[in-house]
């Protein structure tokens, strides 16, 4: 039996068989990227965007520092000014350095007002280190990727 | 290499470091008569970031996210290690709801990282086909990843103490999906290689290592394993609930290629058999322990290991009391097997060597650091 087997091919007709089925339409696994966006988790870790408060279009951050302190690779700087009125730090610039971040997370934990959130966008690339320096009204608007398609 | 005078049948080549089938940037150095290696020698070190500087430069906390970075296709094993060691260092457990989760991550990352293994491993050897069937299961593991914590390679997916994140909604119904569909998967594998001729033609008998071979050397993993000795760190010394599973090690004899190929598709079944387990009761209750917002272990130093998929990964971390480790070392798989490639080497044919290498299954960024 293993002999004829081995005179006809056999493994290797086994295999060809799967190969041949995998190849029917239904089984195609290929995501066509640029011509339809993947739908990433909920979850996704990815552009940075800093909240602001949907009724009064105020930021939400309180300019605590936490992120910034919490951050491995400290890429945020928070810049503000202490209001004489309300005794709160008021946001100036928030700077955040997107070339250096490796997108782990911490600084989303650590922020006690969920202003600083990661989120689905996934498109970073850009033509110059400078680019990827985001400042706070970049920030709070998201990135605009060129789309091609 | 320096000190021998080469005779002048013998010749020199460098394999590497751009070389497809080195996994990497790994350059060996080779020596050859004729078709036949002689000796090799590894220069590695092009990788390397400093892993364990950067760690005595970072609060605990702050470093769980760079350890990913060391075995990036094993992130969540290279970071259950991390954190168990802190913990060790802190003296607290994380909670059995954590240790379970934990487990079900670490073992979906041993077979994401043995089916890379696999597909790019059938790649050197010629078969071209495994890979885009392997790298298609990996991607279901890496969406249980992104649905989890929302990074599918460097996921930084624990903290220490516990989990950070919640299990999303139907997380045990797509991992136990997962397992559904992976075994007859497996088979598929199997039915591809085990019997193909030219891949046993190019792995049996080839790179052969015996047990005494393994232990001199300090190779772990499945590299052991293929050699006879059932030496595994989940049964060894049981860490986050391990004891509480129900598997077997897998081991074959020879210490071949082929016979390491074979442990490494059985361990992907004894996983599956795990997260079988772990998935079907998941424990209620807390996933964080009680650790401080700021860590700052007591003075001591701590040696802890675990069963990543490439063999033994250790962490030795001294606390001087202060915020930052004092010395942080990893002992990595990748690096210490791979010394192993000399004497499987010698006397093999030049086109074994690439089946050698991947058979060793290196990461380059655990090489180097
Ligand atoms: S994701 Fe990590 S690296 Fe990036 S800014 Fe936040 S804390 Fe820093
Ligand atoms: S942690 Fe949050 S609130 Fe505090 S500075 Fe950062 S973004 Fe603002």
């Amino acid at each position: 039996m293993t002999f004829l087997r081995k005179i006809l091919l056999g493994d290797l007709w086994q295999g060809l068989k799967l190969t041949f089925r995998t190849q029917a339409p239904k089984n195609i696994y290929t995501e066509q990227y640029p011509a339809e966006r993947p739908k990433v988790a909920e979850r996704f870790r990815g552009a940075p965007r800093l909240n602001i408060n949907p009724t009064n279009g105020e930021t939400l951050c309180i300019s605590c520092d936490l992120c910034a302190i919490v951050c491995p690779e400290k890429l945020i700087k928070v810049t503000s000014v202490r209001n004489p009125e309300t005794r709160r730090k008021d946001l100036v610039n928030f700077t955040y350095d997107l070339s250096r971040c490796m997108f782990c997370g911490l600084c989303e934990d650590a922020c006690p007002v969920d202003a600083l959130e990661l989120t689905q966008d996934f498109e970073l690339a850009g033509y110059s280190r400078e680019g990827a320096i985001w400042d706070r009204q970049m920030l709070e608007e998201g990135p605009h990727p060129q789309r091609f398609v | 290499m320096t000190e021998t005078l080469l005779d002048a049948n013998e010749l020199v080549l460098n394999m590497g470091p751009q070389h497809p089938s080195t996994h990497g940037v790994l350059r060996v150095v080779l020596k050859l008569d004729g078709e036949k290696v002689t000796g090799t020698d590894c220069i590695i070190g092009y990788l390397h970031r400093g892993v364990e500087k950067i760690g005595e430069n970072r609060t605990y906390a702050m470093f769980a996210p760079y350890v990913d970075r060391m075995d990036y296709l094993a992130a969540v094993s290279n970071g259950l290690g991390y954190c168990l060691a802190v913990e060790k260092l802190l003296n607290v457990t994380a909670p059995p709801r954590a240790q379970t989760v934990r487990v079900i991550l670490a073992e979906l990352n041993r077979i994401a990282s043995h089916l890379f293994w696999l597909g790019t491993h059938a790649l050197d050897i010629g078969a071209m086909t495994p890979l885009f069937y392997t790298l298609r299961e990996r991607e279901e593991v890496l969406k249980i990843f992104e649905n989890y914590c929302g990074a599918r390679i460097t996921t930084h997916a624990f903290r220490i103490g516990g989990l950070y994140y919640e299990v999303y909604d139907g997380f045990e119904a797509q991992v136990l999906a997962f397992c559904e569909m992976f075994e007859r998967r497996v088979d598929e594998y199997e039915t591809m290689l085990t019997e193909n001729r030219i891949w046993v033609d190019r792995l049996l008998g080839v790179g052969i290592l015996t047990a005494a071979d393994c232990l001199e050397l300090g190779v772990t993993g499945p590299m052991i394993r293929a050699s006879g000795v059932a030496w595994d760190l989940r049964k060894a010394q049981p860490y986050s609930g391990y004891e509480q599973y129900d598997f077997d090690i897998p081991t074959r004899t020879n210490g071949d290629t082929y016979d390491r190929y074979m442990v490494r598709i059985a361990e992907m079944r004894q996983s599956v058999r795990i997260i079988r387990q772990a998935a079907k009761n998941i424990p209620e209750g807390p996933q964080m322990a009680k650790v401080p917002k700021v860590i700052k272990p007591p003075v001591g130093e701590v040696y802890v290991s675990v069963e990543a998929p490439k063999g033994e990964l250790g962490y030795f971390l001294v606390s001087d009391g202060t915020i930052t480790p004092y010395r942080v070392r990893v002992r990595p798989p990748s690096f210490v097997n791979l010394q192993a490639l000399d004497r499987m080497a010698r006397g093999a044919l030049i086109a074994d060597v690439v089946a050698i290498i991947g058979t060793i299954d290196i990461v380059l960024g655990e090489v180097d650091r």
